[in-house]
């Protein structure tokens, strides 16, 4: 599906994923990663439509949204791009990879470049120490790295 | 029979439904109901092939699975093998498995072929038709891919001979590396479950509880709670249901053990929660890992999947009454989800918030009914315990903290990875004889232990045995067991600076000692770091880190200003350096650092002009090239391609 365009609440698809989680509170936390996981972020109309369906307030949703860090409410570009600023990576020299890779986009932290390509994002620990400094691009861990490196690798990524 | 855990003949009636109580031991000593010579057989065929042993002619190829191998290359490498081996024409005596990580992660993509234990490192796809020509079908060593000890620079074989793994002690890692963790059936070949058929079969709920207490096992998370009173205290709490909640949410940037555990031998955790649900009387139990695991998520979900379909995870489990259920709820991003209330919280639906500690959540935990909650280590330990005894168990290690400890070697040491050490271990021994000492011949400065809750503690701590009190008493913690080693070009501030941001950044925000507080100890550190310090500022922070310690509601706050209050103990002249002389030693600090070309050393090449993203380097080739200050974004990349180090860094 187009990841740009908010999703209509009507997708079957959708449907099918709130349908699981109808009227159990508790999976609240599952059932928003399972709507990110599908539309690439989570829209207003979608967590309005799975508060009714769950039988939460809508204010406790966006809570939740709001507090765990890998919930995104805005759209992201074609490759997510993770630096990771765990201390191993921080020890060698991740920070620095993180500036460049800034700069190169011209973005900020959880923005996304201008042609829709790169969302850059910084995660804690991917527990990938031994390859420190790292950086993930989608799924795909990227370990060893130097800022000329980074700036080849992203490349690759259309 | 297919596999092991299949039924050998129609005489077997082991099912979901039928539960046997010696399905486990029939795999391993069976047939046990009849007697029939070709399925005792097929059933030694498996068990040798699961789990090589020389002198019966199979042989398994084992490649390492871990993340840092697999990103490395190693996921790849199995499908070349299997090529490799089919073109080149040998039979089915040799087989490949994916195992999951072998912790020397440094050397990584590990290759290792059992039972010959030999240990191939750095191996790339283009060496696999030498592995499989020279050693699989001449029974020869390929010598260029073997390890060497950089010290004597003798030629390790064999893993058992190198170094990094001769010194280690491992327990809850023994299978991990060597099993494939996505076949139960390897778990089982090698002595898996037997813990839990000798506990249901042979053992009571107490008698169980009693050994878990003699082994002095304390809770591997970080704040080392004596698991055995944490179990029984569940048991005797009332309540309409009881929960076993494994917490798999290593959050501590710079901690993997769990990670490594999850995905090299998943089963050895399920083992360990049963084994508790026994005990504590309970039928529904819960993983909490972080999304950021997606292979442990998907190993965990292959292994409940495997056990539920042998009857070790359901209804009546072993015909012995236990019903045991097991769900995964995966985390999404908050380190604070790593405290145990906190965690609760998460599961129920709602932000990670912790909650104030009485009740216990031993009495009144998850959905507000007696719960116990351990780490993935803790668990681990478990099987291993009921199998050898918690005498055995409590022989090992120092008088408070008993058996041994995983951890994850990060930062400027040379051999990163993991490592499983007994209790009481010097930190120099685990650094300088495990770890190989430091990166490139620098200094050792410093070493952080127990991530951003822990603290860093200098060279004349290394004498240090490790456990529990001890590293409480440096003002450091045990922590998950992360160690990331720094070097003389790692700055104290910046380090400390580092902490705070990551704990600022995760305080919850519920408490505000710890919301407000860390917030001005990072705003008074940044000053520091940026050359805008007063001498004032010491104190302020030694003060305020008191507060938050003693004031804050949970483990993150009251933690959290000890990366910087053992930094300002031990390293106060770095932060006097950056105080009065507005200068940083090591050259971390961005802003206090400056770069210059000495003109006569430039031999104008024009490496740091191209290298420069900042485009701040001019000059012509073959002359010296200057550096733009104001330009300049301090990233230190000049100094780095600079061949005849013309480049100063001040």
């Amino acid at each position: 599906m187009n990841k740009n365009a908010a999703p209509a609440v009507e997708d079957p698809n959708l449907i099918l994923i709130i349908d699981r989680y109808r009227g159990r509170p508790e999976q609240l936390i599952t059932a928003l990663l399972a709507v990110q996981r599908y539309c690439g972020y989570l829209p207003e109309n979608v967590m309005r439509a799975l508060a009714k369906e769950l039988r939460v307030p809508f204010s406790k949703v966006y809570g939740v949204a709001t507090f765990y860090s890998q919930f995104r409410l805005r759209p992201r570009g074609r490759h997510l791009v993770s630096v990771c600023l765990g201390t191993a990576c921080q020890v060698r020299g991740g920070e620095r990879i993180y500036r460049i890779l800034k700069r190169e986009f011209g973005v900020r932290l959880g923005g996304t470049t201008s042609d829709n390509r790169y969302t850059l994002e910084t995660v804690s620990c991917v527990g990938a120490c031994s390859m420190a400094p790292v950086v993930v691009i989608d799924e795909d861990h990227h370990g060893r790295l130097t800022p000329e490196k980074a700036l080849r690798m992203i490349k690759k990524y259309e | 029979m297919r596999s092991l855990i299949d039924k050998c003949c129609d005489e077997c009636k082991h099912s979901k439904e039928t539960p046997c109580s010696d399905y486990v031991i029939c795999r391993l000593e069976g047939p046990i109901c009849h007697s029939d010579q070709v399925c005792a057989a097929r059933r030694r065929e498996l068990l040798v092939r699961a789990v090589p042993q020389p002198g019966f002619g199979w042989r398994k190829v084992l490649v390492c699975g871990g993340l840092t191998c697999g990103s490395a290359g190693a996921f790849g490498l199995l499908h070349v093998f299997r090529g490799e081996m089919e073109r080149q024409g040998l039979g089915e005596e040799v087989s490949v498995a994916l195992s999951g990580c072998m912790g020397f992660c440094e050397q990584g993509p590990i290759v290792i072929i059992e039972p010959d234990k030999t240990f191939y490192r750095r191996v790339t796809a283009e060496d696999v038709a030498d592995i499989v020509s020279t050693h699989l079908k001449d029974n020869q060593l390929v010598d260029r891919l073997l390890y060497r000890d950089p010290q004597t620079d003798a030629v390790c074989p064999t893993y058992s001979e190198i170094p990094f793994y001769r010194s280690q002690m491992k327990i809850v890692l023994e299978h991990c590396g060597f099993i494939n963790p996505e076949d139960i059936g390897d778990y089982i070949a090698a002595g898996g479950y037997r813990a839990l058929t000798k506990a249901l079969t042979g053992m009571s709920p107490e008698e169980v509880l009693s050994e878990v207490k003699k082994s002095g096992l304390r809770g591997r998370g970080g704040a080392g709670f004596p698991t055995g009173r944490k179990w029984e205290t569940a048991r005797k709490a009332t309540g309409k249901q009881r929960y076993v909640i494994c917490n798999a949410d290593e959050g501590d940037p710079g901690a993997f053990m769990d990670r490594a555990v999850l995905e090299g031998n998943p089963h050895s955790v399920l083992e360990g929660m049963l084994l508790c649900a026994y005990t504590v009387g309970s039928s529904e139990g819960y993983i909490y890992v972080r999304a950021e695991y997606p292979l442990a998520v998907q190993r965990l979900r292959i292994a409940i999947e495997q056990a539920e379909r042998c009857g070790l995870l359901g209804e009546n489990i072993l015909n012995c009454g236990l019903d045991f259920n097991l769900h995964i709820n995966e985390g999404a991003g908050a380190f604070v989800c790593g405290e145990s209330t906190a965690l609760m919280a998460s599961i129920e639906g709602n932000r990670g918030v912790p909650r104030i500690k009485v009740p216990r959540s031993t009495e009144k935990g998850l959905y507000r009914q007696p719960t116990v909650l351990n780490n993935v280590e803790t668990f681990a330990n478990i099987p291993k315990i009921i199998t050898n005894g918690g005498e055995w168990y409590a022989s090992i290690g120092t008088e408070r903290s008993k058996g041994t400890k995983i951890f994850a070697l990060s930062g400027k040491v040379r051999n990163t990875g993991l490592v499983e050490v007994p209790m009481g271990i010097s930190l120099r021994k685990l650094i300088f004889d495990i770890g190989g000492g430091i990166k490139g011949g620098r200094q050792f400065k410093a070493l952080q232990i127990g991530g951003p809750s822990g603290g860093s503690l200098p060279e004349d701590m290394l004498e240090l045995a490790i456990d529990y009190e001890s590293l409480t008493g440096a003002g450091a913690m045990m922590g998950s067991g992360s160690i990331v080693v720094m070097d003389e070009d790692n700055c104290m501030v910046n380090m400390a600076r580092y902490f705070l941001n990551f704990t600022e950044r995760e305080s919850c925000g519920k408490c505000t000692p710890c919301r407000e507080g860390t917030t001005r100890m990072l705003e008074t550190l940044e000053r520091i770091s940026r050359g805008e310090g007063s001498l004032g500022d010491i104190p302020f922070l030694e003060y305020l880190g008191g507060v938050i310690k003693t004031t804050s509601f949970c483990g993150l706050g009251t933690s959290a200003p000890n990366p910087v209050l053992t930094t300002m103990s031990y390293f106060r002249s770095e932060y006097l350096r950056h105080i009065n002389d507005k200068r940083c030693p090591a050259g971390e600090c961005v802003a206090l650092r400056q770069f210059v070309i000495v003109t006569e050393k430039c031999t104008g090449c024009g490496a740091c002009s191209f290298v420069c993203p900042a485009k701040a380097i001019t000059g012509k080739k073959k002359k010296p090239y200057r550096i733009d200050q104001d330009g300049c974004i301090k990233c230190a990349r000049c100094y780095e391609v600079c061949k005849p180090k013309a480049i100063l860094r001040r």
